[in-house]
C-alpha cells in the first residue's frame, strides 16, 4: 500500500529530528542555547557505531552514542558554564569540534555495516491492517521518540524540577534570588540535551542507513534546532513539526517519482519555506512567540 | 587504510591501535629527491564513495610507486576555496598535481599559468593548457551493463535512478542505462528523481524508497553513498553498487557494482613524468582500459550473467557502445551522429537530453 | 558544592590582552601531546600550523585574504548582536549578495561594458544582502516571528536559488551543459590592491568598515541607541526609540555588509557564479564575532587568528600528514578555550563547599 508506506518512510526521517529537537527544547527550556547539535548528534552517530559494531550490540552501539552525545555536551556546559563563554559562539566551536573528533574517531568503521535493527512487534496490535503497521510495528527508537515527548512535557509542566528549570530559563536572577541552583539545573539541561542529540545520531548510523560515513548528519542537527523555535518550545508541536518537516522532505521526492515536473530546488526549498510559513501562520494568531525563554543565550553572572 | 575495508576488529584496543597505525602509515616520507604528488578532494575521504575512490588511487600510487614519490592530499576542499589549496601544493614542491572535482576547473587552469614547471590533472572538465591534462571516466560503459540486467530483472517493468544533478555526466549515465534495459526488454519504463546532493545518506535512502514505493523493482544511482542500495535490500529488491563495491552493505540485493578504478591511471601518469614523457592530453577511459571494473555479476540467474559479460566483452572491444545509432530524441527526431556507427565522445559529455522512451523531463 | 560567576568589577587590560594567548597556548600544549602520541613531531606541527604560514609572503597574503570576507561579515553580526539580535542567516545574505552583483556581471559579460561594472556589482551585492537580511526583520518586528529560525530558514532557501541559477539559466553556454557561470569579464572582477596578490579591494573596504563602526559604536549616539536597545529595550523605549526601527537598520547593515563580502569574493576569488557555496563564512562568522567581543578592532584581530586557524591546518595536512579531522577538531577546541579564557577576564569563578564560604578562583 502506498501511502501505508510512504507514512513508514516519513516516521524514519521525522524521529531523529524530533528526538534532538525534544533534547535541545530542554535544554533551551533552563535559558542555554547550544547551536552544536550537529556536533553532538555526529559524535553519536559516529560513536553508536563504532559501539555497535566493536561489541556486536546495538544496545550497547545506543548506549556508546548516548555517552559520546552527553560527553560532547559536557564540554559546552563546562565552557559556558564554568567559564561563561558566550554560547552561541562555542554553540558553532562544538559543531566544529564534533564533525573532526567524529570523523577521526569514526575512520576505521567506514566500509563497515550492521544488520538491520530489529523491529518490535506488539502482539496483537500490529496485525490490524494499516494502523497495525504503521503503529506497532516500529523500531524502538519511534516509541521512544513518543514516549520522550509525554515524559518531557510531563517532566516540564507537571513537576517541581521542571518548574524551576523553566523559571531559570524565564529568568536567571529572580530564579537565583529564589534560591534555585542556576548552574547545576542547566548543566543537566544541556548534558540533557547531548544524550537526545547523541540517541537521534545513533539512529541515523544504526537505523535510517546502517553505515558510517564522515559528516552523514548532513545539517540535521541545523534542522532539529530550528524545530524547537517552530514548536514555540512546546514538546507536543515539536512533534508536529518533526512530523511536517519529515513528510515535506519525503514527499518532494514522491512527487518527483510521480514525475511532477517542478524544478528540484523548489521542492528541497519547500520544506524551509513551509516552515517559515507556519511560524508566520503561529505568531499571527497568537500575537507574540509564546513560550520562548526570557535568559535564552543570555550569560548567567551574579551582579 | 585499506584495512578499513573489512571490519578491523571486534576490541576496542585493536580498534584504536588499527586507526593509530593508519595515521602513522601516511607518515611523511623524508627523502628529499622523491617526486612529489599531490591530491585535492571535494569530499572527506571517508564519504566512502567518490573522494573515497580517489583516495584508494592514491594509495595504489604509494603502493606502486612509493619508492620514488611522496604523496600529499587535501580533502574536504570547498569549490569556493580551492584556489589557495590547489596552489598550497604547487608551491610546496608537488611537481604532479590531481585536482579531483569539476568545479576546480577555472582555478586549476589559473594555478597552472602560474606554475608552468608544475603539472595538472584535472578530472572531469574540459579546459586544458600545455601544463594541464584532463581525465575522466566512461561510466556510461557500466550503466549500459546494469541497464541490460536491470531490464532482465525487473518484475514491474518499471527501473529507478537517483540522480545527484542533472548534469551532462548523470543524464548521460541515465539514458545509457535506460537504453541497455530496453535492448533487452522493450517494455521496461525509468523513473527518475533528483537528490539535489551528490552525498547525504538519509536523503538518497528517503530517494531510494519514494522509488521503491513508486513501484521500482530494480534501483541505479549516481549519489555516492551505500545509503539507496541498502534501502532496496532491506525491502527485498535489487539495485548496483556505485563508485565502490557494495556488496558488504547489500549482499542480496547488489547485482553488480560500477567500480572507479583511478589508481592504474593515477599511477600511469606518476610514471610517465617520472620518465620526462608527460603530455597534457584528454583522457576518457572506459571499461577497456580498465578505469571502471564490473563487480562481480550475483543474485541473477545464469542467462542473465551471460548476457551482461557478452556486453562488457563488446564493450571492452569497442564493438557496442552505450550510444549506438540510431537514436532519437524525446521528440522523436534523429540525433545526428556525429561518430560514425555511434554518438561522438563530445555530443555524449555534453548530454543535456533524454533519449526516446523516457518519460521524465531532464530539468533546465 | 555549587558554582556561580561574577562580574570582575574591574578586569584587568593586561589580562585581556593575554587571555586569548593563554588559551592558545593550552590548547597547543593539549595537542602537542596528542600529535606526539600519533608518532609526529610536535616542533614541526607547529611550525607547519604557526611559524610557516606566518613567516611566508604568500602565506600572510592568503591570511588576509581569507580574514577579510569574516571581518566584514562579523562587524555587520555585531550590530544585530549589540542590538541583542541574531543573526545567523549571513550565510544566507552573503549568497544573496553573490547573486544580485553576479547577475550584472553576467548581463554585461562580452559586451565590454566598462569599468563601472565591478563597483556596480558591489553596490548591486551590498543591496541583495539587505534586502534578504530585512526578511526575518520585517517578520519580526511586524509579526513577532522568532529571528534565529527565520534568518537560518532563508539560508537554504537562497542556497536553492543559487543552485538554480548556476545549474541552470547562468550557466556557461560554452559549459558544455556543466554547470557554474562562465568566467567574468576583467571589467566585472575586483582588482587587486598589490598587483599580483588576491588581495583585493574588499580588504580595503573591511579596513574601512572597522574603523568607522568602531566609531560608531564608541562615539555615535546611533552606537549607544544599539546598544540600549539590546541592554534595556524598554528604557530604549523611554529614551524615545523605536526598537523596531533599530532591527530594521541593524538587520539592513549586517545583511548589507555580509552580501557585500558575499559578490566581493565571487568576484574577486571565483571569478564566476559557482553553483553551490560552501565555505561557510556567514557561519564562521558568528564565532568570529564573539571572539572579537563584538569590538570592531577585536573582530579585525579574531578573523585573522580564524583564519590562520584554517591555512594552518591545510598546511598541517600538507607539511606533516595530520589528517583534515584532527585539524578541524584542533580548530573548534581552540575557539572554544578562547572563548572560555576570554569569558574567564570578565567573570570570577565562585565556587561553594555544602554550606561553606566560597572560594574565588
Amino acid at each position: 500500500m502506498l501511502f501505508e508506506s510512504i507514512l513508514l518512510t516519513i516516521i524514519t526521517a521525522s524521529t531523529p529530528l524530533l528526538i534532538a529537537a525534544l533534547g535541545e527544547l530542554v535544554t533551551e527550556k533552563a535559558g542555554v542555547l547550544n547551536l552544536g547539535v550537529e556536533g553532538m548528534m555526529v559524535m553519536g552517530a559516529a560513536c553508536g557505531f563504532a559501539g555497535a559494531v566493536i561489541f556486536d550490540s546495538t544496545v550497547l552501539g545506543v548506549l556508546c552514542g548516548t555517552l559520546a552525545g552527553t560527553a560532547t555536551a559536557l564540554l559546552f556546559a563546562v565552557v559556558v558554564l564554568g567559564f561563561g563563554a558566550n554560547q552561541t559562539g562555542a554553540g558553532l566551536a562544538l559543531t566544529i569540534f564534533g564533525l573532526g573528533l567524529s570523523g577521526l574517531l569514526g575512520h576505521s568503521f567506514i566500509g563497515a555495516k550492521r544488520e538491520p535493527v530489529s523491529m518490535l512487534f506488539i502482539p496483537y496490535l500490529s496485525d490490524i491492517p494499516f494502523f497495525g503497521k504503521v503503529l506497532f510495528s516500529q523500531d524502538a527508537f519511534v516509541y521512544f521518540s513518543f514516549a520522550l515527548t509525554l515524559l518531557v512535557y510531563l517532566f516540564l509542566n507537571k513537576t517541581r524540577a521542571g518548574l524551576n528549570l523553566r523559571a531559570i530559563g524565564e529568568n536567571h536572577n529572580s530564579a537565583h534570588v529564589l534560591g534555585l541552583p542556576v548552574l547545576k539545573i542547566r548543566f543537566w539541561a544541556i548534558l540533557f540535551g547531548g544524550a537526545c542529540a547523541g540517541i537521534s545520531g545513533v539512529y541515523l548510523s544504526l537505523v535510517y542507513t546502517r553505515f558510517w560515513s564522515t559528516g552523514m548528519t548532513s545539517g540535521k542537527g541545523w534542522i532539529a534546532i530550528a524545530l524547537v523555535v517552530f514548536a514555540s518550545w512546546k514538546p507536543g508541536w515539536a512533534v508536529v513539526g518533526a512530523y511536517i518537516f519529515g513528510a515535506a522532505s519525503v514527499l518532494q521526492l514522491h512527487a518527483q517519482a510521480a514525475q511532477f515536473n517542478i524544478p528540484h530546488q523548489i521542492l528541497t526549498a519547500f520544506p524551509y519555506v513551509a516552515t517559515i510559513l507556519a511560524l508566520l501562520i503561529k505568531s499571527i494568531r497568537y500575537g507574540r512567540m509564546a513560550g520562548a525563554p526570557g535568559s535564552l543565550g543570555i550569560d548567567y553572572v551574579l551582579d | 587504510m585499506s584495512g578499513s575495508f573489512g571490519i578491523p576488529s571486534r576490541s576496542l584496543k585493536t580498534c584504536l591501535a588499527a586507526l593509530a597505525v593508519s595515521v602513522v602509515a601516511a607518515g611523511p616520507a623524508l627523502a628529499q629527491e622523491k617526486l612529489k604528488v599531490g591530491f585535492v578532494y571535494v569530499g572527506p575521504i571517508g564519504d566512502y564513495g567518490y573522494s573515497y575512490q580517489h583516495e584508494m588511487g592514491r594509495l595504489d600510487v604509494e603502493k606502486k610507486l612509493g619508492d620514488k614519490v611522496e604523496t600529499t592530499y587535501l580533502e574536504n576542499i570547498p569549490e569556493d576555496d580551492c584556489e589557495r589549496a590547489i596552489e598550497q601544493l604547487a608551491r610546496s614542491g608537488h611537481k604532479l598535481i590531481f585536482t579531483t572535482s569539476f568545479g576546480f576547473m577555472d582555478p586549476t587552469i589559473r594555478v597552472a599559468q602560474k606554475f608552468p614547471d608544475v603539472k595538472f590533472e584535472h578530472a572531469t572538465g574540459f579546459k586544458r593548457a600545455d601544463n594541464v591534462a584532463t581525465y575522466a571516466a566512461k561510466f556510461n560503459d557500466g550503466r549500459y551493463i546494469t541497464g541490460i540486467i536491470a531490464g532482465k530483472m525487473t518484475k514491474s517493468n518499471i527501473i529507478g535512478y537517483i540522480g545527484a544533478f542533472p548534469i551532462p555526466e548523470v543524464v548521460s549515465g541515465i539514458n545509457a542505462y535506460y537504453l541497455g534495459a530496453k535492448s533487452v526488454n522493450p517494455d521496461v519504463k525509468i523513473k527518475v528523481v533528483w537528490a539535489g546532493t551528490w552525498y547525504d545518506p538519509t536523503k538518497e535512502a528517503d530517494a531510494a524508497k519514494a522509488l521503491l514505493d513508486q513501484g521500482v523493482d530494480v534501483l541505479a544511482q549516481h549519489t555516492d553513498s551505500p545509503a539507496p542500495l541498502q534501502a532496496a535490500e532491506a525491502r527485498g529488491k535489487l539495485g548496483f553498487g556505485q563508485a565502490t563495491d557494495m556488496k558488504n552493505f547489500a549482499p542480496k540485493a547488489q547485482l553488480t557494482a560500477i567500480i572507479d578504478n583511478w589508481g592504474d591511471y593515477y599511477v600511469e601518469r606518476t610514471q610517465l613524468l617520472l620518465d620526462g614523457k608527460w603530455k597534457s592530453e584528454d583522457t576518457w577511459f572506459g571499461i577497456d582500459k580498465n578505469m571502471i571494473i564490473m563487480g562481480e555479476y550475483a543474485n541473477m540467474p545464469d542467462d542473465v550473467k551471460k548476457l551482461a559479460r557478452e556486453a562488457e566483452e563488446k564493450i571492452r572491444t569497442h564493438a557496442l557502445d552505450p550510444f549506438q545509432c540510431p537514436l532519437k530524441n524525446q521528440a522523436g527526431e534523429d540525433i545526428k551522429c556525429e561518430g560514425g556507427d555511434r554518438l561522438s565522445d563530445d555530443q555524449v559529455r555534453s548530454m543535456n537530453y533524454f533519449v526516446e522512451g523516457i518519460d521524465e523531463k531532464v530539468p533546465q | 558544592m555549587r558554582i556561580e560567576l561574577s562580574r570582575r568589577p574591574d578586569p584587568s587590560p593586561v589580562a585581556r590582552a593575554l587571555a586569548p594567548v593563554f588559551a592558545a597556548v593550552l590548547v597547543f600544549a593539549l595537542g602537542a601531546v596528542i600529535v606526539y602520541l600519533m608518532g609526529k613531531s610536535p616542533s614541526q606541527v607547529f611550525y607547519a600550523y604557526i611559524v610557516y604560514p606566518l613567516s611566508d609572503a604568500w602565506g600572510l597574503e592568503q591570511i588576509i585574504a581569507k580574514a577579510t570576507p569574516l571581518a566584514l561579515i562579523a562587524v555587520g553580526l555585531s550590530y544585530c548582536a549589540r542590538a541583542n539580535l541574531w543573526n545567523i542567516g549571513a550565510e544566507g545574505q552573503y549568497t544573496m549578495g553573490a547573486i544580485f552583483g553576479g547577475w550584472l556581471a553576467i548581463h554585461t559579460h562580452g559586451t565590454d561594458a566598462g569599468y563601472w561594472v565591478w563597483p556596480t556589482m558591489l553596490v548591486l551585492g551590498a543591496l541583495g544582502g539587505m534586502l534578504w537580511g530585512l526578511v526575518p526583520a520585517l517578520l519580526k518586528t511586524r509579526y513577532n516571528v522568532n529571528e534565529i529560525l527565520s534568518s537560518l530558514m532563508l539560508v537554504y532557501v537562497v542556497q536553492q536559488l543559487l543552485d538554480y541559477l548556476g545549474r541552470g539559466p547562468w550557466r556557461d553556454p560554452q559549459g558544455r551543459n556543466m554547470p557554474n557561470s562562465a568566467i567574468f569579464d576583467g571589467n566585472a572582477i575586483i582588482p587587486s590592491m598589490i598587483d599580483g596578490t588576491s588581495v583585493h579591494y574588499e580588504t580595503l573596504i573591511a579596513l574601512l568598515v572597522v574603523l568607522i563602526s568602531a566609531v560608531v559604536f564608541s562615539r555615535t549616539v546611533f552606537g549607544y541607541r544599539i546598544r540600549l536597545t539590546g541592554d534595556a529595550p524598554r528604557a530604549a523605549h523611554f529614551a524615545g526609540y523605536d526598537n523596531r526601527t533599530t532591527t530594521l537598520i541593524v538587520f539592513a547593515i549586517s545583511g548589507a555588509l555580509a552580501g557585500l563580502a558575499g559578490i566581493a569574493e565571487i568576484s574577486g576569488t571565483n571569478h564566476q557564479i559557482l553553483a553551490e557555496i560552501r565555505t561557510g563564512y556567514g557561519f564562521t562568522s558568528i564565532i568570529v564575532a564573539f571572539l572579537g567581543r563584538l569590538n570592531p578592532i577585536g573582530i579585525l584581530f579574531a578573523s585573522l587568528v580564524l583564519s590562520l586557524s584554517v591555512i594552518g591546518g591545510q598546511n598541517a595536512q600538507l607539511m606533516v600528514k595530520l589528517p583534515y579531522d584532527l585539524t578541524s577538531t584542533f580548530q573548534g577546541l581552540l575557539l572554544m578555550f578562547i572563548l572560555a579564557a576570554d569569558a574567564m577576564v570578565s567573570y570570577r569563578l565562585h565556587i561553594f563547599r555544602g554550606k561553606g564560604r566560597s572560594h574565588a578562583v
